[in-house]
């Protein structure tokens, strides 16, 4: 197949991106937001299925699951590349669904009777040409795409309901999500914020910088006086980098300490996330869960020759089990850690949670 | 008529202190700005002044403390004639009638202490120590450093300093509203910049240790406080009787403003004081008609003696029994710096066990980066992990091993803050938590929480620079933005699965009973 500059151009973006991906995870180029990424996968996506040679839906999704392992594996902390990849992989299927006739729920629902009828997986191979599928997908990817620009302001409008005066709140770290939560409620509440600063990196500094200058009474705390605060506190709010299926948290490092304290003062603890940080991934289920970076962090060189015989760490994620969250908070709304599995056989289909 | 007599010349007395106040101010004043003590007359005034504060207040708790307080009848007797001696007290009498009336007093007290086997009355402090065998309400009086936020306490305390010459630090930064209750200085501002250099009122040796202690040169409070027994000795050593005085009492008094000087630079510690008061009480012990040579001879032996026996040995006592409760192949768990776990770790590698050892750090001090070089150098296998990474290490622990700032009387362990977050995540993986601690650091208070006594460190300690920018630089321009730098927090008793102490492995619970037995002790 002769090699059209479009195709080129496809694959340049792609390199591209990923270039970007890898930079980004390592700290070394700018430091992007994960609702950044997942408009920018999305958006390229879309390119995917505009550009890319396919006559079938079975191809796009073949293409599109190529270049999402290739996307996952550059790298594999950065949930949300692959959680939108199977996004589009579902609107696929729905839209390929939709023009069949066949009714969506049918085919969606394993139900026992055709678990057995059909010899397990359904006889679809999406092989059928359609003409308005490449049209239908692209319209339904830009209707994720307005979804995913507007889920800070849908968790921002939630906040009054949750936030009442006087209330003391803590945090931890950095969260878009969390500080476009709490300005909100700013606006109409006066309440105190509590900032654990989360060393090595000390995110939380630049959170209480800016949730000062929006006027929010802030305190900034070291990570080690967590526990001896945590008396005063009211709510604990946290963002995370990913929602895992079980209903646990991926978040930065000392926030299962923070989710410990906050149970054994009966503090509620609730997570602002929007739905594409949802993942089908568990805890422990790949080499993935934990990733590292470069211990100078925690150790400077500076201290010299102790560093050759000592071993140091610097994780970067913490896991935090379901039993300590109270409640999520996303763009479709507010639910318990218990019914993160229906929302997620709403949003993937489940030969999609293996790419 | 004695009554009217009596009101008539107080009411005298006041007046005349009145209208010397303003004059006694400016000389006070000139004598303080020249360094030089108060002269004779200058020192009773103030102490004039002092005892009529005091008489005024003892008046009004008098009859109530008689009631409340059933002391028994030799030790009433003593009351009362104290309380006259007070009232009939008049400012023309001798010095040596005085001291006659107060050698009475103590020799009654001590009396009265030979037959009830108690504690000799202390000076009037507002305390009253309850007997062994009666269970009496204590009255105590709450110290200074936690009642920032009362302008009466406040001044009080500007008023002490005042009379004994030491300077008042100025307070920095913007406090958080849950704290303003306590202190909170700079280190860039410490108090030597208001004395003058050289200051005869306070011993340089003194005056060098504070400086130690507020710019964290001294930190940890076993080195606390065996520098400051150190510095007590050298003034022990450099003190000369003054004329028509006696060395157990000038002594304590000398020794007042030192440590209010050295309070002032940072607060103390519970084990500095359990250490002051082991040493006031030898100083006043000291037989009137010892020569001065002796006496100091005895004081310096009984602080090294006390250094060596609480300090020294119980680290040997604390050690043998840790290394019994240390196998071979465990991983150990430590946090920060501590003298006394550090000590432990390093027998139990002498005595050739086998074990492996993670340090856990906390911003800002860093003080588990000393931990480290000390277990390195020794040839301990060490990891390092900053304090908000324990949750991804603790399930590899199989011990954890903390040391204390103090073990108080409700069995709640007060140490480093983040001691407390690193027992409640072991609890949380169900890995023992052992607080190894000396009994000279048991103390008599009783807090729930880490909020009504701690100590607050600079603010600014909490800046980072992070590529090369600082994000917190202007905290003080922000009006909304606060920093928050504790120095101790404290752990609940649940959360600590044993205690070592020179006295034996105890339950957490049981401090009470050894404080009691202490007591009874001495």
């Amino acid at each position: 197949m002769p090699v059209t500059d479009k195709e080129v151009a496809l694959s340049e973006r792609i390199e591209a991106f990923l270039a970007e991906l890898k930079r980004g995870g390592s700290g070394a180029g700018t430091l992007r937001g994960s609702g950044e990424t997942a408009r920018e996968t999305t958006a390229l996506l879309r390119r995917i299925t505009g550009q890319a040679q396919w006559s079938s839906a079975g191809d796009l999704m073949e293409i599109i699951r190529k270049e999402g392992r290739r996307m996952m594996a550059t790298q594999p902390s950065e949930t949300t590349v692959g959680n939108m990849v199977r996004r589009v992989l579902k609107i696929i299927r729905e839209e390929y669904a939709r023009l069949r006739g066949s009714s969506e729920v049918t085919d969606q629902q394993e139900s026992l009777h055709q678990l057995l009828t059909s010899g397990g997986l359904s006889e679809e191979n999406f092989g059928q040409h359609f003409k308005d599928l490449r049209a239908n997908v692209i319209e339904a990817i830009n209707e994720l795409l307005t979804e995913l620009e507007a889920t800070t302001d849908h968790i921002a409008m939630q906040a009054l309901e949750h936030i009442h005066s006087n209330e003391v709140i803590m945090t931890i770290g950095r969260s878009r999500t969390v500080e476009a939560f709490l300005k909100d409620a700013a606006l109409k509440r006066k309440f105190h914020v509590i900032v654990a600063e989360c060393a090595p990196f000390c995110q939380g500094h630049e959170m209480a910088t800016s949730l000062s200058e929006a006027g929010i009474e802030t305190t900034v705390i070291a990570d080690a006086a967590i526990f001896a605060v945590m008396s005063r506190v009211n709510k604990v709010i946290i963002g995370t980098q990913t929602v895992l299926a079980n209903g646990g948290l991926r978040a930065v490092n000392g926030t299962h300490t923070l989710a410990l304290a906050a149970r054994h003062h009966s503090t509620p603890l609730i997570v602002c996330a929007p739905m594409f940080k949802l993942s089908p991934q568990f805890h422990n289920e790949e080499d993935t869960f934990h990733k590292f970076v470069s211990p100078h962090e925690v150790l400077p060189f500076t201290e010299g020759e102790i560093l050759s015989k000592v071993n140091v760490y610097c994780p970067v994620f913490d896991y935090v089990p379901p039993e300590l969250i109270t409640l999520f908070i996303s763009n479709i709304g507010g639910n318990a850690p218990s019914y993160t599995y229906r929302l997620m056989s709403e949003l993937y289909h489940p030969e999609d949670h293996e790419l | 008529m004695a009554d009217a007599d009596e009101t008539s010349k107080q009411a005298e007395r006041n007046t005349n202190v009145g209208d010397g106040i303003a004059v006694k101010k400016q000389d006070i004043a000139r004598a303080k700005n020249e360094g030089k003590e108060l002269t004779k007359d200058e020192k009773q005034r103030l102490r004039k002044e002092k005892k009529q504060q005091k008489k005024n207040k003892k008046d009004d708790k008098g009859e109530s403390e008689h009631e409340n307080v059933p002391l028994p009848p030799s030790q009433a007797v003593v009351q009362c004639q104290s309380q006259k001696v007070c009232t009939s007290e008049k400012p023309a009498k001798s010095k040596a009638e005085q001291r006659a009336e107060r050698r009475a007093r103590q020799e009654a007290d001590r009396a009265a202490k030979g037959k009830k086997g108690e504690s000799a009355q202390q000076p009037p402090s507002g305390k009253s120590k309850a007997p062994p065998n009666e269970l009496q309400p204590v009255v105590k009086r709450l110290p200074e450093h936690v009642q920032v936020d009362d302008p009466a306490a406040v001044r009080k305390l500007a008023k002490k300093l005042e009379r004994q010459q030491i300077p008042v630090r100025s307070e920095y930064g913007y406090k958080v509203s849950l704290f303003s209750h306590l202190h909170q200085y700079s280190r860039k501002a410490p108090l030597t910049q208001q004395i003058s250099i050289p200051s005869t009122v306070i011993h340089p040796y003194i005056v060098r240790l504070g400086l130690q202690y507020s710019q964290g040169i001294v930190a940890g409070s076993n080195a606390r406080s065996i520098a400051l027994l150190h510095a007590f000795q050298k003034v022990i050593q450099d003190y000369k009787t003054p004329p028509n005085e006696e060395l157990s009492r000038d002594l304590v008094n000398k020794l007042k403003p030192y440590i209010s000087y050295l309070n002032q630079c940072r607060p103390l510690s519970a084990s500095m004081g359990n250490a002051i008061k082991y040493v006031k009480k030898e100083i006043s012990n000291i037989p009137c008609l010892c020569k001065e040579e002796e006496a100091k001879k005895q004081l310096l032996s009984c602080i090294d003696n006390y250094i060596k026996e609480k300090i020294t040995l119980a680290a040997t006592t604390i050690s043998a029994y840790a290394i019994e409760k240390i196998s071979n192949g465990d991983v150990i768990l430590v946090y920060g710096c501590s003298s006394l776990v550090n000590h432990i770790l390093c027998d139990a590698f002498d005595k050739k066990r086998k074990f492996s050892v993670i340090v856990v750090d906390s911003r800002p001090r860093l003080e588990g980066r000393e931990a480290l070089r000390r277990l390195v150098k020794k040839g301990i296998c060490c990891t390092y992990v900053l304090i908000s990474a324990v949750s991804y290490i603790l399930p590899e622990v199989s011990k954890v091993f903390l040391g204390a700032h103090a073990l108080l009387a409700n069995g709640y362990v007060m140490s480093r803050v983040g001691t407390s977050q690193i027992a409640l995540v072991a609890k949380a993986y169900n890995v023992p938590v052992l607080v190894c601690c000396e009994t000279y650091k048991f103390c008599e208070r009783v807090q729930t929480d880490s909020f009504v006594s701690n100590e607050l460190d600079d603010p600014d300690d909490l800046m980072v620079t992070r590529k090369g920018k600082i994000h917190l630089e202007n905290w003080q321009d922000i009006r909304q933005l606060g920093l928050l730098n504790l120095v101790y927090d404290v752990t609940p008793p649940d959360f600590v699965d044993l205690v070592i102490t020179d006295l034996g492995m105890i339950p957490c619970t049981s401090v009470p009973v050894v404080l009691r037995v202490k007591n009874v002790d001495q």
